[in-house]
């Protein structure tokens, strides 16, 4: 289970139709590119700023959606994902493992927006490499957290949109 | 066959050419954005046998290409690869002048297919 500073969420805090979609993408794109099955575990509504994580993919909404969403995970589970999705070993903190990250970031937010039922696009993928960093988000909009669990190590997509 | 990869993802083009493997005998050239993408096919006298393309990159996007490239070239079979997926979008990439639509993500089988696909379609036509 992932270490994430966070609470329940009230069922009244959680857009259901903003959260499946991820879901359903995170599961697809994880197995189609990696052939790894995800287990999800409960989304939560995160109450701190911080990512508990040392990599992060973002990217951002435009349109009749605006926010962000972030792809976050820990060291070696980052390494993990990269050298399953390129098919071979990247050197991490390069720009070859954060283009991957980027690129896991872009599917699984692509994939979702289809089903978000409004229009928008998104921006390329920013990736964040180290430990302790912060990704600032609008106030007014609850980060969800859906904490992610692969036999490659566990991760979290955190999303913060809304419609407009 | 030369085979063009357009995407700002080195990752992906990585994978498009490892899929792609199985054509046989290909020369692949790559590109991050429409921009370079123009400009090696300026530089490619040969033409593409198939070009890829991305729909979100920096400079020059895939849809903004794939008009380009149309305005002189009607001919040379283009595929938007991309996470777009609502059906507008396909619309827009085919009124473009794209010959198909892959979406990420997808399988090595897949693409392959895809290609294989188009390529057979265009040659019957």
């Amino acid at each position: 289970m992932p270490t994430v500073t966070a609470t329940p969420a009230k069922a009244s805090q959680i857009d259901t139709k903003l959260i499946l979609p991820f879901i359903n993408s995170v599961k697809s794109v994880l197995k189609m590119m990696l052939g790894v099955e995800t287990k999800i575990e409960r989304p939560r509504v995160k109450s701190v700023p911080g990512t508990e994580y040392d990599y992060s993919g973002i990217i951002s909404f435009s349109g009749n959606i605006v926010g962000t969403v972030v792809l976050s995970c820990k060291k070696d589970t980052a390494i993990k994902l990269v050298e399953r999705f390129a098919g071979s070993e990247v050197p991490p903190d390069t720009s070859d493992f954060a283009d991957a990250l980027g690129e896991l970031t872009n599917m699984i937010t692509g994939a979702a927006k289809k089903d978000l039922g409004a229009a928008a696009s998104i921006s390329v993928p920013t990736v964040i490499m180290g430990k302790g960093h912060m990704v600032a988000r609008p106030s007014d909009v609850p980060c969800l957290v859906i904490p992610c669990v692969t036999e490659l190590g566990e991760f979290a997509v955190e999303i913060s949109i809304k419609t407009v | 066959m030369n085979i063009l990869l357009v995407d700002d993802s080195k990752t992906m083009r990585n994978i498009q050419k490892k899929s792609l493997a199985a054509l046989g005998p290909v020369n692949f050239a790559e590109a991050g954005d429409g921009v370079e993408a123009l400009s090696i096919i300026s530089k490619t006298p040969a033409g593409f046998g198939i070009v890829l393309v991305d729909w979100n990159m920096p400079n020059m996007n895939g849809l903004e290409l794939i008009k380009k490239v149309r305005e002189t070239d009607k001919k040379t079979p283009m595929i938007m690869v991309t996470t777009e997926a609502e059906k507008q979008r396909v619309l827009d990439a085919v009124r473009a002048g794209a010959n198909n639509y892959m979406v990420k993500p997808f399988t090595p089988e897949a693409l392959l297919e895809k290609v294989q696909q188009t390529l057979a379609r265009l040659k019957a036509a």
